[in-house]
């Protein structure tokens, strides 16, 4: 779905903690995932340093939303 | 025994029926007796046991354009010779003109019970639409394949014609259609897998049962240049919903998608929103819904100005089981929507 919305030339951020499946299906804007059932959380860390990573990685998706690419590509 | 000679239909595009090319795309769907132009091919490689006895054509705008009208008019003209066979194309990586050879196979086959074979570069987008119904021979993506590609187009579409057995798609050379068959192996599974493996780690050959489906590539679109004005969306496959799922998502085996405020919403608490999401354990998700729908972290971007605006929509529907036909229409629904919103990113997030 995040090629098809790409097609129509929205840039998409695919957050998903499959990185192969997203690699073999192809996205081209790929941020890996914390965890199958919390991608943007860890229930490991306390609240402070959960949000934290999760500004980070959301960072990192708008890195990618801002970055001109060939093809493919994981932001990790 | 001598067996009835076949007779054949081949269709063709304008420029291949020789009307002309673009210029000609609007030409309405005629007929002309015998084999014309790439016919030819195909008739030196039908032998003796076929014959092209009419060509029928239409020009690629005039099918696109109009299509079920087009469609109902070739399938008169085709079962005006009572062909044994219909042959379309090749249309090698031409988009509209693999559409039409896969449609029309498709219709005469189901009005006319009448075998069909078509021939498609593997990459040409009607192969993802057609290939499941209709045998497609695999070509290359230009016409300097044409000749190849008939041979291979003949000799399946007489096995079709004469409900001869059909071998399997690397065999006959046509694209997989998706079909499982029941066959006897001499080794059992656990056998053929260690073997499998032992021919890799020696660097030998080896070909796996199970092929991992081919999926294309999207070129990229350029990045977002302000993301201070960007007016980003939320996107999810992970089923965040309001609690209580009032509007009944499915768990898994999606039908439909939703979309949802997120207007005065500065964090997704337990309170008030949830997971449905049938395919995997909720319950970190359910703890903080954030985890799957970033919208705390999303809100905090936007007061700090590094976005110019979350948009007060997100989208959603449950990524597990969900058909690779429904998700294709859901995300062409929803990328209307986002088109229509103005959104210039998505954030995609799936568990």
């Amino acid at each position: 779905m995040a090629k098809e919305f790409e097609r129509k030339g929205i840039p998409t951020a695919f957050i998903s903690t499959i990185v192969p499946l997203a690699e073999s299906i192809g996205p081209n804007r790929i941020i890996p995932g914390q965890g199958i059932t919390h991608p943007l959380g860890d229930p490991m860390l306390s609240r402070d340093e959960e949000r934290s990573l999760r500004r980070r990685m959301i960072q990192r998706a708008l890195e990618a939303l801002q970055t001109d690419i060939e093809g493919q590509t994981i932001f990790r | 025994m001598t067996m009835k000679r076949l007779r054949v239909v081949h269709y063709l595009n304008q420029f291949f029926a020789g009307s002309g090319g673009e210029d000609k795309a609007g030409e309405g769907p005629r007929n002309r007796d015998g084999a014309v132009g790439p016919g030819q091919v195909l008739q030196r490689s039908l032998g003796d046991e076929a014959e092209v006895v009419g060509t029928v054509s239409c020009g690629d705008n005039f099918f696109t354009e109009r299509e079920d009208e087009a469609v109902g008019s070739i399938v008169e003209l085709i079962r005006s010779y009572a062909p044994d066979l219909l042959v379309a194309g090749p249309a090698f990586n031409a988009g509209r003109y693999g559409v039409a050879c896969g449609r029309i196979c498709q219709a005469v086959q189901e009005t006319l019970g009448l075998p069909a074979v078509t021939g498609m570069y593997p990459e040409n987008p009607a192969v993802e639409l057609y290939r499941q119904r209709v045998h497609i021979v695999a070509s290359g993506p230009s016409a300097t394949s044409m000749p190849a590609t008939l041979q291979r187009m003949a000799g399946l579409g007489i096995k079709l014609a004469r409900r001869a057995q059909v071998g399997l798609p690397a065999d006959e050379g046509y694209i997989p259609r998706g079909l499982r068959f029941t066959g006897m192996a001499k080794e059992t599974a656990a056998t053929r897998a260690v073997d499998m493996l032992l021919r890799s780690v020696r660097g030998e050959s080896w070909e796996t049962e199970w092929p991992l489906p081919h999926y294309d590539r999207v070129p990229p679109p350029a990045a977002i240049k302000d993301m201070g004005r960007a007016t980003l969306a939320l996107v999810t496959s992970g089923g965040i919903v309001p609690r209580g799922n009032p509007d009944r998502i499915e768990s898994t085996y999606a039908t439909k998608w939703l979309k949802y405020s997120l207007a005065g919403v500065d964090d997704l608490t337990s309170e008030r929103w949830q997971s449905i999401h049938g395919g995997y354990d909720t319950t970190r998700a359910n703890e903080d819904p954030d985890r799957v729908l970033p919208v705390d972290v999303l809100r905090e971007l936007e007061r700090d100005g590094a976005i110019g605006r979350l948009h007060d929509q997100y989208w959603v529907f449950v990524g597990s089981g969900a058909s690779t036909t429904n998700a294709r229409r859901f995300a062409e629904e929803m990328a209307r929507e986002l088109v229509a919103s103005s959104v210039q990113g998505v954030i995609f997030t799936a568990t």
